[in-house]
């Protein structure tokens, strides 16, 4: 196969230089997995900014980095929605309400607490559910690596598969959650060393922000929209066929903003781990909110490269010589490409390795961050529940390691399944909606209803999900061409404007399903849970945190950090609308 | 004992600062009128790279002599 980028020596040298220092973390830590706690939890010793930094990291897999710049391309400054609409407030409300009880309930994981506030068989439900889609999104890691490996440098989809998936197994299996989360800060600092450049020549080639707008109004105008469709965020979500993401506000706000982002943030054991890890209860509780100060920025670094590529692209298309080009598929642009096509044009040899390595550090803990929640969650909430109880804690720690093991070989399994979409994240998204958006209502009723029963749960739960799988089997987007995309349950009742619209409604109807059903079942069934048993598990029961924060000055507490995010947040939603 | 991050985060980047500083010196200006818009991107980003990874283990040291 002929490789599009041109890989020097110093390139191999410095792709090499980072995997050492990968492996070196996890030789460093072995000593310190003593037991399973240790191994999977990280005895709860992390420093808030580590976990602040990897609980951002954990996220930034093959989804963010890729998926992120191809909706740069593909909807523009829009794509910042799951950001500054999506993100940023889900992650405040998790570090501000929702913590204390994660936290404070000492839950290992999130079916734990789960299993602690309602019942056996929501925890069943939810630790099932959660390890096969942490297989599949670790799979699909493991899988859009190769494949843009092979087509980049040339190397074999099975070489590429061998290799990654041996370096995340040898320093997770050596220092446990520890090294995968140190190694998740590693990569923040890579991709924010190998992206940084690549946005700064990237916007000195368009002329700056404002050269970009002037070129992305013939991008907009091509496709029938409104000059500015590609530069403001808000200005055109009055109708969904007023922007190229087809959704109208209220659809992006509830669908996108409030369930998809909570659902994500705030239940998706994958982040919630990297908090759980932190060493006090207000590290705990800082983690999600320093993780958003470097969030909120993060539309500069992976969606700004779509926008200039595809306004580069445009002007190319038009005639200009010796610019940069997306490559074309299905009749449209590959935009999947955008990341590693601007990589190859604007980086010589040198930061070209570089920027690589920070591409294929995100693949990598894409997949670590999923192995390290599945081996915690089949640990404790599958093996250590319902296959062993009461084994000495040497026996889970073995079981842990087995997990690494088992769960990378399940992840190969799932990379070769995995097929091909236009948009990476357009697959994810769909998966989230299913299993996580009727999640959030159940989170929400059970942190603060204490009325809500584990009946109430795990049938809404059940109702939420398959509300969700009804919903996309019933609708489709405009111009499906599979039955993946929706409608397979033979009759369409709707045809939404695109398939992101189609996403925010199917998870606006698991979560409203959810909801009503969770109280309604909630109010005809009896809790088997007594008020003292429900302490610290449920906000009515539970001894405000905010008076242990009375020696903090004021500044340093929770509460107001979370208001300054907030308004740095509101700030970023003017200036873009 | 545990290991404080800040160490291998710092080492890291002097490591990799130093290469892409030394190469941008050394190498043929071609390669950046052909790719960074004339900029020796190599040399200046090498060198932020130094800075940073000098500032990380400045701050693990003397996180060590406090703890």
């Amino acid at each position: 196969m002929q490789s599009i980028i041109h890989f020097g020596n110093i390139d191999y040298l410095i792709v090499a230089i980072y995997f050492v220092f990968v492996l070196g973390i996890g030789w460093a830590l072995r000593r310190t997995m003593k037991g399973s706690g240790d191994f999977l939890t990280s005895a709860r010793s992390i420093p808030g900014w580590v976990a602040g930094l990897a609980f951002l990291s954990a996220n930034l897999g093959a989804q963010e980095v890729i998926g992120m710049a191809a909706s740069g391309a593909k909807y523009g400054i829009m794509t910042s929605h799951f950001y500054w609409v999506g993100a940023i407030p889900a992650m405040v409300f998790l570090g501000v309400f929702m913590m204390p009880f994660y936290y404070g309930s000492k839950a290992r994981s999130v079916p734990e607490y789960l299993k602690l506030r309602f019942d056996e068989k929501t925890r069943g439900f939810n630790a099932l559910s959660f390890a096969v889609m942490t297989i599949f999104s670790s799979g699909i890691s493991m899988y859009a690596m190769a494949k843009l490996m092979g087509l980049l440098l040339g190397w074999s989809f099975e070489a590429s598969i061998a290799i990654s998936a041996l370096i995340v197994l040898v320093y997770i299996f050596l220092g446990g959650l520890t090294s995968a989360i140190y190694n998740e800060v590693l990569q923040f600092f890579m991709i924010v060393f190998g992206f940084a450049p690549l946005v700064f020549l990237g916007l000195k080639d368009v002329g700056g922000w404002s050269g970009l707008k002037e070129k992305l109004v013939g991008v907009s105008t091509s496709q029938g929209f409104a000059p500015g469709a590609w530069t403001e965020a808000w200005s055109h979500l009055g109708a969904p066929s007023q922007n190229p993401l087809g959704v109208e506000w209220f659809g992006m706000v509830m669908g996108l903003g409030f369930v998809l982002s909570f659902g994500y943030w705030c239940t998706d054991f994958l982040v919630v781990q990297r908090a759980l890890a932190a060493k006090t209860m207000t590290a705990a509780r800082r983690t999600p909110l320093i993780a958003a100060i470097p969030k909120m920025l993060f539309p500069f670094l992976v969606i700004l490269p779509g926008m200039i590529a595809i306004a580069l692209t445009h002007q190319a298309a038009n005639g200009a010589t010796g610019g940069f080009m997306l490559p074309a598929k299905n009749g449209s642009y590959d935009y999947d490409l955008v990341i590693p096509y601007m990589l190859g044009h604007y980086f010589p040899t040198g930061m070209l390795g570089l920027g690589m390595t920070a591409l294929m550090a995100s693949f990598m803990s894409g997949m670590a961050g999923n192995v390290t929640a599945f081996n915690t969650v089949w640990t404790y909430d599958i093996y250590q529940s319902y296959i062993a109880k009461d084994k000495p804690d040497e026996h889970y720690l073995f079981v842990a390691k087995g997990a690494t093991v088992v769960g990378i070989l399940l992840s190969i399994a799932a990379a070769y399944l995995a097929a091909s979409y236009n948009n990476i994240m357009d697959v994810l998204q769909l998966v989230f909606a299913f299993v996580n958006a009727p999640l959030f209502a159940t989170f929400l009723l059970g942190m603060f209803w204490k009325r809500a029963t584990g009946h109430g749960a795990f049938w809404g739960l059940f109702l939420g999900t398959a509300a969700a799988a009804a919903h996309h089997g019933l609708t489709v987007p405009i111009g499906a061409m599979s039955l993946v995309k929706g409608g397979w349950l033979g009759t369409v009742l709707h045809t939404y404007p695109s398939e992101m619209a189609q996403n925010f409604w199917t998870a606006i109807w698991a979560f409203s399903s959810c909801f009503i059903a969770t109280v309604v079942i909630s109010l005809a069934t009896s809790s088997r849970k007594t008020d003292s048993q429900l302490r610290g598990l449920v906000w009515s029961l539970t001894p405000h945190e905010d008076k242990s924060e009375g020696d903090i000055p004021v500044w340093k507490r929770i509460a107001p950090f979370g208001a300054v995010v907030l308004i740095l947040t509101l700030i970023l939603n003017i200036i873009f609308w | 004992m545990n290991l404080d991050i800040r160490y291998p985060i710092g080492l890291l980047f002097l490591v990799v600062g130093a290469i892409l500083a030394i190469y941008g010196v050394v190498s043929d200006p071609g390669i950046y009128i052909a790719h960074s818009l004339g900029l020796n991107v190599n040399l200046w980003w090498g060198l932020i790279q130094i800075v940073f990874g000098a500032i990380m283990v400045g701050l693990a040291k003397s996180g060590a002599k406090k703890g």
